[in-house]
């Protein structure tokens, strides 16, 4: 029997919230709440086409989960985003609130689910922590997460890409406002 | 020492090697290695260039084939040695004795690493691989301290291998059946512990519940820091109590102890989490990296400051620094 408890060392308040993604303020979130969301449609679409046209390996990584419907609700936005897998028509639709029948639902703030996409945050950490929450086929999520980790995917740069002369600079704003991946050799060190 | 990092896909390889891993671990996308996990591992091509892109850099790439063959499928698993080999890896982590004959064998000139799964915990059963297998290395279970480790390395007439950051298996690795009895499948001959087909979540704003088939593994509070759904480090009530019977969910840190690890000969050190992102790859590679450098130029050692990466958002130095009675 162990006779001597080995040092343990818990991370401090101070230290997880240092690591952890922000959320978007108050303020703002209250004043999205009333603008239409049709007009972001074509800027996901575009994001999605851009998005699997530079990474088609997504879908082979996705195997037998490619298809699965998949719920992603940014808990600091006042929408939501329904993701359709379908390899031949996949999908995503800004939703005020997400259906009830889905394979898959993720929950986090918006930095935290753009982290996880461009590989600025660790899925597992993020679970640790409490700042993710994922409920339904659990088999899906994991697929998932690996499937977009290893595409290695730039979500602000693929996405503001359709957005022409405004590109460069909607990618310096998107920039200053979302912490830099980690995996960004000039970024902050993760700690 | 060298730095041994895990890798679950190509991207995850390319992150660990730029960071600045000696060698990464990685596997094929079968049952053959025991991270079998949706949408993780290489496939063949992968696997070749991966070794490609590491060489490149001067970093090698250990290939883990570390299950066990079930009986009348041997030829998955053979396959499995076979086409590591033509990929070109630097070496072969296996755990099962018939597959590391089979290797031996059949490609002699390849080196051979002993899994952690093979639970090789003392001189003797390290020196029946040697002798038998002609093995290179050996990497030893969380169970051993520093000072046992050093005895270990003393008698063995092959390199030894330890984990110094990540998840901590605390029962006799490759011998566990606690997720067989939960799912069905297991580690040792599947791939995966406690596999996402048998997990759910409920998190109604204020309690996550997570849940493995048919047992309750654990409830946390809000705010609590939540951990991986396996048996061992369930929270469960009995009638002695209740709370952690196992283990609770903590993670190995063990960078405050690269000093006693490197005075015990141990010639690599290894980063778990095959099943990680790019993210916590390049941070903990880095980290131990930065560690390592200060251990040669006789600085201290600040330790890894990871913590918030780990389960549990805990770590320990585990059985590093267990006295036993």
């Amino acid at each position: 029997m162990p006779s001597e408890q080995p040092a343990r060392r818990t991370a401090g308040h101070e230290e997880a919230a240092a690591d952890m993604p922000g959320r978007v303020p108050l303020v703002v979130q209250l004043a999205l709440r009333p603008l239409p969301l049709l007009p972001l449609q074509p800027i996901l679409a575009a994001t999605l086409k851009a998005v699997l046209a530079n990474h088609p390996g997504i879908f082979e990584r996705l195997g037998p989960h490619a298809g699965k419907r998949f719920g992603l609700a940014p808990t600091d936005l006042p929408l939501a985003f329904l993701l359709e897998s379908l390899p031949r028509r996949p999908r995503i639709t800004a939703v005020r609130t997400l259906p009830a029948r889905l394979d898959v639902t993720i929950r986090g703030s918006i930095a935290a689910l753009i982290g996880l996409v461009d590989g600025g945050y660790d899925g597992d950490a993020l679970f640790f922590s409490r700042d993710l929450v994922v409920e339904g086929d659990m088999e899906a999520v994991v697929a998932l997460r690996n499937a977009i980790d290893d595409a290695q995917i730039d979500l602000v740069r693929e996405g503001c890409g359709s957005l022409g002369p405004l590109a460069a600079p909607a990618e310096r704003l998107l920039r200053s406002l979302l912490p830099r991946p980690v995996t960004d050799p000039g970024a902050m060190p993760w700690n | 020492m060298e730095l041994i990092c895990p890798a679950g896909t190509p991207a995850a390889l390319r992150a660990a090697v730029d960071a600045g891993a000696d060698a990464v671990y990685c596997g094929f996308r079968d049952e053959t290695n025991a991270r079998n996990f949706p949408g993780l591992n290489f496939s063949r091509a992968e696997m070749a260039e991966g070794v490609a892109y590491a060489h490149a850099r001067g970093a090698k790439v250990l290939v883990a084939i570390n299950t066990f063959p079930r009986a009348g499928q041997l030829g998955l698993w053979h396959g499995a040695v076979d086409d590591a080999v033509a990929a070109g890896a630097d070496a072969l982590i296996l755990a099962d004795v018939g597959l590391i004959a089979y290797a031996a064998e059949c490609h002699p000139a390849q080196r051979l690493h002993v899994s952690v799964q093979a639970a090789a915990a003392n001189p003797d059963a390290i020196a029946f691989y040697v002798e038998a297998f002609g093995v290179k290395r050996v990497v030893l279970p969380r169970v051993l301290s520093v000072p046992e480790i050093a005895a270990i390395t003393r008698a063995a007439a092959c390199e030894t291998e330890v984990f110094v950051f990540g998840g901590l298996c605390v029962m006799a690795e490759g011998r566990c059946s606690l997720s067989s009895h939960a799912t069905g499948q297991s580690p040792n001959m599947h791939g995966v512990c406690s596999p996402a087909s048998h997990v759910s979540y409920r998190d109604d704003g204020n309690t996550l519940v997570s849940r493995l088939g048919d047992f309750t593994i654990n409830k946390f509070a809000k705010g609590e820091p939540a951990a991986y759904p396996t048996l061992c480090k369930g929270r469960f009530r009995t009638g002695i109590g209740a709370g952690y019977i196992f283990e609770e969910p903590v993670s190995l840190d063990a960078a405050e102890m690269l000093p006693g690890l490197k005075k015990a000969g141990v010639t690599a050190l290894k980063i778990e989490g095959r099943q990680r992102g790019r993210a916590y790859i390049a941070s903990v590679v880095a980290s131990f990296r930065a560690a390592l450098a200060a251990l040669e130029a006789g600085r201290p050692i600040t330790g890894a400051g990871l913590t918030a990466m780990t389960e549990g958002q805990t770590t320990t130095v585990g059985a590093y620094r267990k006295t036993w009675r």
